[in-house]
């Protein structure tokens, strides 16, 4: 079983972003970038199931430029056999990534897709929900359990109110949530073996799919700045404020 | 402008998301359509007939959208999307799992989680965990949007009176069953709605511990939160986590108990009114947005706050 998994390159979860002065967008130059938290899961997940002898194959895919191939090595360097960096310097949006990994799904034919429930820069949670759509297959989103059976998947996901159970049938797309597993830290020599293995880049214009962006940033802002509060002394401080100052409760 | 509604509802009521998704199709403007769609939904079906603004109901009652799975809701979705100039839903967990799924199949690009309307084709939403507000446009015929219930007023509910009429369901791809659920139980009000809401995060120590923060919620008539870290050490259940990955709430007042203030955490209730933070580290980054910090030991200042508030 062949299972393709989606690792994209993000400014890191620990950096404080920057708005950029001119309102354009949020200043990646000279920040840390890392792959995406949510990806990360989602590619300790297909090493686990090669571990298991259920997936035969892991193909990581980045969209984006050059740099995207660190990101393919550290998916690589956890268990990852191959990767494919679809390369461009311009924004696609999830619309677009959907409409590329659709391209590559009908080139490869995996059973399974995993993605990440969202990516912490632009927070959409669209992608693989649209990839599935696409594709016309089921879709198993924010999981936090996945078992593969023969034709057919159960999944459990996180929803509002708890966990929900699902089966799909195969192949489908699955988007991972936080809970689904830890992931793991390369090794040394794993690191140095990951250098070995190989990498196809592709250029985004070769693979003749409309990647335009639809929606046309107008600015980027700073959130509102909350104004500074205050200390306060004791517990009976602390309730007197909020009854007779905040008057909340 | 038309505008579609996607209900959240509990087949015999709408929810509270649905009246903040309200809110945010009152100001796009346009003829409003509410679509219902569940097992056993008629009563909610006549529920979102009282919605302010609201021109006609669609009440689609069938086994098939029991759970709302992605493959048949979207289908039913997509049935009618294109009488419409803008589909909404609430950015919970039945909006973000299929209006991705409804966009991909119209070709047209989303936008998720939209926390302000600027024009019919101009809408505000936070990205890089709302350390960012991003004011986006959309060149496609048909928005499809979710809308984030914590950044828009409710509607006030009970002065509409729209006409409810029945849809059909659509062919069911049947690509996905429902085989259970493990809903948390509670008594509380709901996290999202919730007028208060007391928060513990990894410094409660243990599950037992967390109890406090039950005991506080209730006294405060409120609900319980809890960050990733008390969810992880399984101090409490993942449906309770705050943040840019769980709930986003705006309660009048959040009360935030050895919760550190990491970026992602903050991103679920930065927009509270009134933020109280107690924590023992006085360098804590919560006590940062906090409006009232105070600096002491959770295990002291939270039964000392149990009996101080139980004075009245
Ligand atoms: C992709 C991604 C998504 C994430 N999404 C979320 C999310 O949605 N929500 C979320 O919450 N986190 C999220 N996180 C995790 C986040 O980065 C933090 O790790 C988490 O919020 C920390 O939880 P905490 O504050 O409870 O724990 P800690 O950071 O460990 O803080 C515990 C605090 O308790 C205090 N404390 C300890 N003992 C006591 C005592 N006796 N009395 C008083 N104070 C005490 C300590 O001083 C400390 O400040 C996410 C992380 C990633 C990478
Ligand atoms: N440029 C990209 N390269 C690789 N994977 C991507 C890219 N953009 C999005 N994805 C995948 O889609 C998931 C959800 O992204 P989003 O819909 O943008 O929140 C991510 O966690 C990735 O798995």
């Amino acid at each position: 079983m062949k299972v393709l998994v989606a690792v994209k390159r993000v400014v890191d979860y620990n950096v404080k972003i920057r708005v950029k002065a001119d309102k354009s967008g949020v200043e990646t130059a000279n920040v840390k970038m890392s792959m995406n938290p949510f990806d990360e899961i989602g590619v300790e997940e297909a090493v686990r199931l090669k571990e298991a002898g259920t997936a035969t194959e892991i193909v990581a895919v980045s969209i984006g430029p050059q740099a995207c191939q660190e990101t393919i090595r550290t998916a690589l360097a956890m268990g990852a056999d191959r990767g494919i960096l679809v390369k461009t310097d311009d924004e696609v949006q999830p619309l677009g990534v959907a409409k590329i990994f659709k391209a590559l799904v009908e080139k490869e034919a995996p059973d399974l897709v995993l993605m990440g429930k969202q990516a912490i820069d632009d927070d959409s949670n669209q992608t693989g929900q649209m990839l599935a759509g696409l594709l016309g297959w089921p879709q198993a989103t924010f999981l936090s359990k996945v078992e593969l059976g023969d034709g057919s998947a159960t999944m459990t996901r996180e929803i509002d109110g708890g966990l929900e159970t699902i089966s799909v049938k195969m192949p489908c797309v699955g988007t991972v949530d936080l809970r689904l597993n830890t992931p793991r830290y390369a090794s040394l020599p794993n690191i140095m073996k990951a250098k070995k293995k190989p990498i196809e880049t592709i250029e985004l214009g070769d693979l003749g799919v409309d990647t335009a962006p639809r929606l046309t940033t107008v600015s980027v802002e700073d959130p509102p700045a909350r104004q500074a509060g205050v200390m306060v002394p004791d517990v009976a401080a602390l309730v007197d404020k909020l009854r007779n100052e905040a008057k909340v409760i | 402008m038309s505008i579609l509604v996607i209900a959240d509802h509990d087949t015999t009521a709408v929810r509270q998301s649905t009246l903040a998704t309200m809110t945010a199709a009152g100001q796009i403007g346009g003829d409003v359509t509410v679509l219902v769609a569940g097992e056993g939904c008629k009563a909610a079906a006549e529920d979102a007939a009282k919605l302010p603004g609201v021109a006609k109901v669609l009440c689609c009652d069938s086994p098939l959208y029991a759970h709302h799975l992605a493959e048949s809701f979207a289908a039913l979705i997509l049935g009618i999307a294109k009488d419409y100039t803008h589909v909404l839903a609430p950015a919970v967990t039945m909006g973000k799992n299929t209006l991705p799924r409804v966009a991909a199949l119209l070709d047209v690009a989303m936008l998720s989680d939209i926390s302000g309307v600027v024009d019919a084709d101009t809408f505000v939403r936070p990205i890089y965990a709302g350390n960012a507000m991003a004011t986006v446009k959309s060149a496609d015929a048909i928005k499809i949007i979710t809308v984030r219930g914590a950044s828009f007023d409710k509607a006030e509910h009970g002065s509409g009176s729209a006409t409810v009429e029945d849809l059909a369901p659509a062919e069911d791809p049947g690509l996905s069953s429902f085989v259970g659920q493990e809903l948390s139980k509670s008594e509380r009000p709901e996290l999202t709605s919730a007028r208060v809401v007391v928060s513990g995060g990894r410094g409660m120590g243990s599950g037992e511990n967390f109890h406090h923060i039950e005991k506080l919620a209730d006294q405060l008539g409120g609900a319980v939160g809890a960050s990733r870290a008390a969810v992880d050490a399984g101090y409490a259940p993942n449906d309770f986590q705050v943040g840019q990955t769980g709930k986003i709430v705006a309660p009048d007042l959040y009360v935030a108990v050895g919760i550190s203030g990491a970026i992602q955490h903050l991103a679920g209730m930065k927009d509270s009114k009134v933020i109280v933070a107690i924590n023992k580290d006085e360098e804590a980054p919560i006590f940062q947005v906090a409006d009232y910090g105070l600096v002491a030991d959770l295990f002291e200042a939270v039964p000392a706050l149990e009996a101080e508030l139980a004075k009245g």
